[in-house]
């Protein structure tokens, strides 16, 4: 399964056309993020979830998400990106960059909480 | 009306004359980021106490400082691309340049009248009046065929008032000479390997080694020799393994020298490669607790001290270099994300950034000797760097 879903991502990473990347990764994301995996997180994990974004993630993405080794990831940076291919990229990683999957770290619904963070705002 | 004894006007004169400007010397200096907050606390090691904090310094997620070789001013360089100068005795921001939309380190060159600033965005090199921060020269890193840039990284000063960088997206080395400021000339060398993360310079200042992220080994230059051309070093340290995900990229630092052996983090595997530097040949390996991102030598070379990348950076471990035998190892709390030995190497500064603390320990007997609040610190600098090339 989890081999499935990384042959997919490195065809999404590979992709050039956004419309095939956006087909790709919807399948990716069907089978990375069950649909049952939709409870937030609580108030605790949430905030250990926003340093982690701001301090870990910023390591590469820069603390404001306005890019480093990284690339920017403010919700302008983000059009065209629905929130479960945010998702499956921090689960899964995008092989060949340097984004490594945080698979071990973040549960599903974690993941989801994050991207939808991503998406609305800055944390 | 009587007059005023002089003495009691001198007494009055001494009261009022600025607390920091009082005659101090700089070499026990040094300066704190508080990354999120955007701002600096100035700090001497004589006593280690914190002196003060300069504000206003913008995003300074991965923020690195040189200094001025009176130890009075540092130069820090922001991730969003601000260059600030600080004084350090009066505890002030001098001047701010914002030079660039995103940045990643700089260096201050051989004469400490030019200091320059490597760009992700837009990807290259930027060159200021250290005096004034007046802009000098841009060197944009264009590569290829189309006219891509890349983001630089690894830039480090040289003798002959060279800069030195690495760029990412191209894996080229390019040497870039000030000796005149008015004529920049630029030597390119391409194919050093790819993604270059980050770069060392020995401390004599001749050789130059790259970090490659996207292969395993390193990419060798000797500045005695540019016309020879990069070599690859220890280009199969990892062959036929699956490398582990980095959650931090690594770190390279002039330190991860210790007498003749050169001590790097491997990318993508719990280890320390150890490197004789007569042969340029890997004579050993050290296991360790994660993917190291600082591995430093106690100035005196006989230790090495390594930290590590999430999600096992709140350990530290310690190794002699002679045995590479662990001496010590302990935890000194939540996210390791600094050190920096003191000029002599008796003590070590440790900034633990989500317990919000820098301390200080011994570096014979591992004693904690003091402990500074700090807001989320992260590089912790000195000014005994202004005196050493490529730091």
């Amino acid at each position: 399964m989890i081999a499935v879903v990384r042959l997919l991502a490195r065809l999404a990473a590979l992709m050039a056309s956004g419309l095939a990347i956006l087909s790709v990764v919807s399948l990716v994301a069907l089978a990375a993020v069950p649909a049952h995996a939709s409870a937030e997180p609580s108030d605790q994990r949430q905030a250990e979830l926003r340093n982690l974004l701001i301090q870990d993630c910023g390591s590469c993405h820069g603390l404001t998400l306005a890019g480093g080794l990284g690339p920017p990831l403010r919700p302008q940076d983000l059009t065209g990106k629905p929130p479960e291919y945010l998702a499956a990229t921090i689960l899964y990683g995008r092989p060949g960059t340097a984004m490594p999957p945080w698979r071990p770290f973040l549960s599903d619904s974690e993941a989801a909480w994050l991207a939808s963070l991503l998406k609305q705002s800055r944390p | 009306m009587k007059p005023i004894p002089y003495r009691l006007l001198l007494i009055a004169a001494a009261l009022f004359l600025p607390a920091a400007a009082a005659e101090r010397g700089t070499g026990d200096l040094g300066i704190v980021v508080e990354r999120a907050a955007g701002t600096l606390q100035v700090i001497e090691t004589s006593t280690n106490s914190a002196l003060g904090r300069i504000e206003g310094l913008g995003d300074l997620s991965h923020a690195s400082a040189v200094f001025s070789r009176d130890g009075r001013y540092a130069f820090v360089f922001g991730r969003d691309g601000g260059l600030s100068k600080v004084d350090l005795l009066e505890t002030r921001l001098v001047k701010r340049a914002q030079q660039a939309g995103n940045s990643i380190g700089g260096a201050i060159s051989q004469d400490g009248r030019l200091v320059a600033v490597a760009n992700y965005e837009p990807g290259g090199v930027r060159i200021f009046d250290s005096e004034t921060l007046e802009p000098v020269g841009d060197i944009p890193a264009r590569y290829g065929t189309e006219g891509k840039t890349s983001k630089v990284v690894g830039l480090v000063d040289a003798p002959g008032n060279r800069f030195v960088f690495s760029l990412w997206d191209a894996g080229e080395i390019w040497i870039a000479d000030l000796s005149d400021r008015s004529r920049i000339q630029v030597s390119k060398l391409a194919n050093v390997g790819a993604n270059p993360y980050d770069a060392l310079i020995t401390s004599d200042g001749r050789y130059y080694i790259a970090g490659l992220f996207g292969e395993d080994g390193l990419a060798l230059l000797d500045l005695w020799h540019p016309e020879a051309g990069v070599r690859r070093i220890l280009p199969d340290y990892g062959r036929g393994e699956e490398k582990l995900p980095v959650y931090k990229m690594p770190h390279l630092e002039g330190w991860a020298v210790a007498g003749r052996r050169a001590f790097v983090p491997a990318v993508g595997r719990n280890e320390v490669l150890v490197i004789d530097m007569e042969g340029w040949r890997e004579v050993g390996r050290i296991p360790v607790k994660g993917q190291p991102v600082f591995v430093m030598a106690r100035p005196d070379a006989r230790q090495v001290w390594v930290s590590f990348a999430f999600p096992n950076n709140q350990h530290i471990q310690v190794f002699d270099t002679e045995t590479l035998a662990q001496v010590h190892a302990f935890e000194p709390g939540p996210a390791v994300l600094h050190m920096e030995f003191e000029p002599r190497g008796e003590e070590i500064w440790v900034s633990v950034r989500d317990a919000d603390r820098v301390d200080v320990y011994d570096t014979a007997s591992f004693e904690r000797k003091a402990s500074l609040p700090a807001n989320k610190p992260s590089g912790i600098f000195l000014t005994a760097r202004g005196h050493r090339i490529g730091l």
